[in-house]
């Protein structure tokens, strides 16, 4: 039997995902991110804040998996990491879209049967 | 067309996965749509091109299933179980194992119908062997949500957050 080991590193990530999108300005340098890898300067060039204090939330970010550096030595530009991401929004989300829509189907089989059976009463 | 509820998705304990949805028809239709592979072929897990070629259903105490899908590419996919209850119209429990499991041990699927002014309330109670089974089950069909999730929650992300972080 496997230990819980799996499921608590499992569990602990998923809550330092939630952690470091607790906060606005990281949320901010996701959006970025999202568009396209940049660089600390260009991450920072929005914001009123310092570049010390973008570096920090970057820090942040860089722990909880929600980032990476790139290859370019002199830019060192950061980018999305989407898996922890998609985890933390998806994690029930995808499993109910998929039952959504068997229900659905459903649905429309319940229909053709209450139409066939109202049918089938009129008749007798 | 809209008289049915939405379905709620809840993992529940350590090890289940609870499911709630409202039908707009009387549970004995409901019950049948469950149990007769006729019918059962037409909703259960069929789309994106996968059909259900095997559907086979023994309804009684022991008595088995098995279904079989296939894909669009030839690929198949296979579940069987026993019933270890069937109080028809209202209460439905088997075991369910899937050919190539991901995730350990065999789950155990309650489904209970309610009806309530020509309207049914499903509740599926699905148990899993252990937490981690259960969680398996849930992050499964995450491999191909990956994209689709990520994608709304950049679109999220960009809608708003990046104007408030500014100022």
């Amino acid at each position: 039997m496997q230990p819980s080991g799996y499921a608590r590193s499992n569990r602990d990530r998923l809550d330092a995902t939630f952690a470091a999108l607790a906060d606005p300005t990281r949320r901010a340098i996701l959006a970025r991110l999202a568009a396209g890898e940049a660089s600390v300067t260009e991450l920072a060039a929005p914001f009123d804040i310092s570049q010390p204090a973008i570096s920090k939330h970057l820090k942040v970010l860089e722990r909880a998996g929600l980032i990476s550096r790139g290859r370019d030595a002199q830019r060192r530009p950061r980018r999305l990491e989407p898996r922890p991401l998609a985890e933390a929004t998806g994690w029930l989300e995808t499993y109910r879209r998929y039952w959504e829509g068997n229900f659905g189907r459903l649905d429309a089989v319940l229909e053709e049967l209450k139409a066939q059976k109202r049918h089938g009463r009129s008749r007798r | 067309m809209n008289s049915s509820g939405a379905l709620k998705v809840t993992a529940q304990s350590d090890r289940e996965i609870v499911m709630t949805r409202v039908f707009d028809a009387p549970r004995n239709l409901v019950f049948d749509a469950y149990t007769k592979p006729d019918l059962l072929k037409r909703w259960l897990g069929v789309f994106g091109g996968y059909s259900m070629p095997v559907c086979e259903v023994d309804l009684r105490v022991g008595g088995t299933y098995r279904f079989v899908w296939r894909g669009p590419d030839g690929a198949e996919m296979g579940v069987r179980g026993v019933y270890r209850e069937v109080v028809r119209p209202e209460r439905l429990m088997h075991t369910e194992k899937f050919d190539e499991a991901w995730y350990p041990g065999e789950a155990l699927i309650t489904t209970v119908l309610v009806e309530q002014g020509a309207k049914t309330t499903l509740t599926v109670t699905m148990r899993y062997e252990s937490r981690e089974a259960r969680d398996a089950v849930l992050k499964s069909p995450m491999e191909s949500g990956v994209a689709q999730s990520y994608d709304k929650l950049a679109e999220l992300l960009a809608s708003g957050a990046l104007e408030r972080a500014r100022r």
